[in-house]
């Protein structure tokens, strides 16, 4: 089945001087458990792309499906209340609430999506706990590092269990051992059977995908798996190369 | 391997096996596992050069032992490798050879050649990642290793995107 299928999908920024075409005419399918990283240029149309597939952007013709129902033209409270059942974003800028804790942070999508208050409490436990912050769950965001708050939003964007998980540059924010929890959680809930699609120009979370699409000048230049090849030790490995 | 095994031999004197093992336990799975037989022939060949000195080692009910020794002369090369600075990586490899010439012939184009090399370049990092999870955190030199292959990726990776925003 596919989670997500957008059907020439364009997107054309027309406030300026000039209409700007960001996105020309998109042909995606997203299969349930698949893990796609989406790189290009900058200006290429990644992230008006995983926007418009997240309905914070409005597209300008085309079709987007979502769970094989049309999603492109609902309105802006429906996609509100699809995103909280359907859908997790993470960007590079966290948006958390400043003035709720860290717990509720995470808690409160998997709350609002209608969840029993125990089993968002135990996924929220879960979350915090492989991203290293558990002793971080009654702080305010304001007292994180930008690294802490960038995994509680990956945490939050996971609390729900959503049909995808749309990231943009989720790891910009990381240092390498930061990015080491946050590989090992995203590898692990996409073996669980997460879908993910992800904007990214880090090597390291993009070799977590099963497929690359690249994107430039707003159209899919290359769409392909990404093949693993060998097993060794770190020497031989690197040798190899 | 003849570097190493002298500056393995500028900490103490050694035979082959110790070497072996200190390779081992130096480098962790950072080293591919080193052949005994090319530690002797590499030992051989050092001592021919006047880098090493041997001296037989007499064992009670065994063959007597050959013992290693850093001579002068080899501790200057010794000397003169770790002074001098290391070659870093080309950029006019293999791949951008093709970058610049395959569109001149028709065979292939830009775009095409990029995209493929991108998910090769994935393709490897898939393997670091899964080597990084599989590689005991106290490894310390073997872990460095990997961020180091992976940041050379990261680059590489970077110079795509670079080669495709110029020449596509």
């Amino acid at each position: 089945m596919s989670v997500i299928r957008t059907v020439n999908l364009v997107k054309i920024y027309s406030g300026g001087a000039v209409p700007v075409p960001a996105v020309r005419g998109v042909d995606l399918r997203v299969e349930a458990g698949e893990f796609v990283a989406v790189m290009g240029p900058s200006g290429s149309g990644k992230s008006t792309l995983v926007h418009m597939l997240g309905g914070l952007d409005a597209r300008t013709s085309g079709e987007i499906w979502l769970d094989e129902k049309r999603v492109d033209t609902l309105s802006e409270s429906a996609w509100a209340l699809l995103r909280r059942k359907k859908i997790g974003f993470v960007f590079q800028f966290f948006n958390l609430v400043a003035n709720m804790t860290v717990a509720d942070n995470v808690e409160l999508p998997a709350l609002l999506a209608g969840a029993a208050p125990k089993d968002a409490r135990e996924r929220r436990e879960h979350l915090l706990g492989a991203l290293n912050l558990a002793d971080r769950a009654d702080s305010a965001p304001g007292q994180l590092s930008g690294g802490e708050q960038q995994r509680v939003a990956l945490a939050r964007a996971l609390a729900n269990q959503p049909s995808v998980l749309l990231a943009d540059e989720p790891t910009g924010n990381l240092d390498s051992r930061n990015t080491r929890d946050v590989l090992r959680l995203l590898s692990d809930v996409h073996k669980e059977g997460q879908t993910i699609v992800m904007v990214t120009h880090d090597a390291r979370v993009a070799g977590l995908a099963d497929r690359l699409v690249s994107l430039f000048d707003g159209e899919i230049v290359d769409d392909g798996r990404i093949t693993r090849r060998r097993t060794g030790t770190a020497g031989e490995v690197i040798d190899l190369r | 391997m003849r570097l190493h095994l002298l500056a393995l031999l500028a900490k103490e004197p050694a035979h082959g096996y110790e070497l072996k093992q200190a390779l081992e336990q130096t480098f962790g799975s950072a080293y591919p596992s080193p052949n005994i037989g090319q530690i002797y022939v590499t030992l051989g060949r050092l001592e021919k050069d006047g880098l090493v000195r041997a001296v037989d080692v007499e064992q009670s009910n065994r063959p007597n032992k050959k013992v290693y020794y850093l001579t002068t002369k080899g501790r200057e090369i010794l000397t003169v490798w770790v002074d001098e600075p290391t070659e870093g990586p080309r950029v006019r490899d293999e791949f951008f050879m093709k970058l610049v010439l395959a569109p001149l012939t028709g065979i292939a184009d830009r775009m095409a050649l990029i995209s493929r090399q991108r998910r090769h370049y994935l393709g490897l990092m898939s393997d670091l990642n899964d080597l990084l999870a599989r590689t005991e955190p106290d490894d310390r030199v073997a872990i460095l290793l990997i961020e180091g292959a992976m940041l050379h990726l990261q680059a590489d990776l970077d110079w795509l995107e670079r080669c495709q925003e110029d020449l596509a």
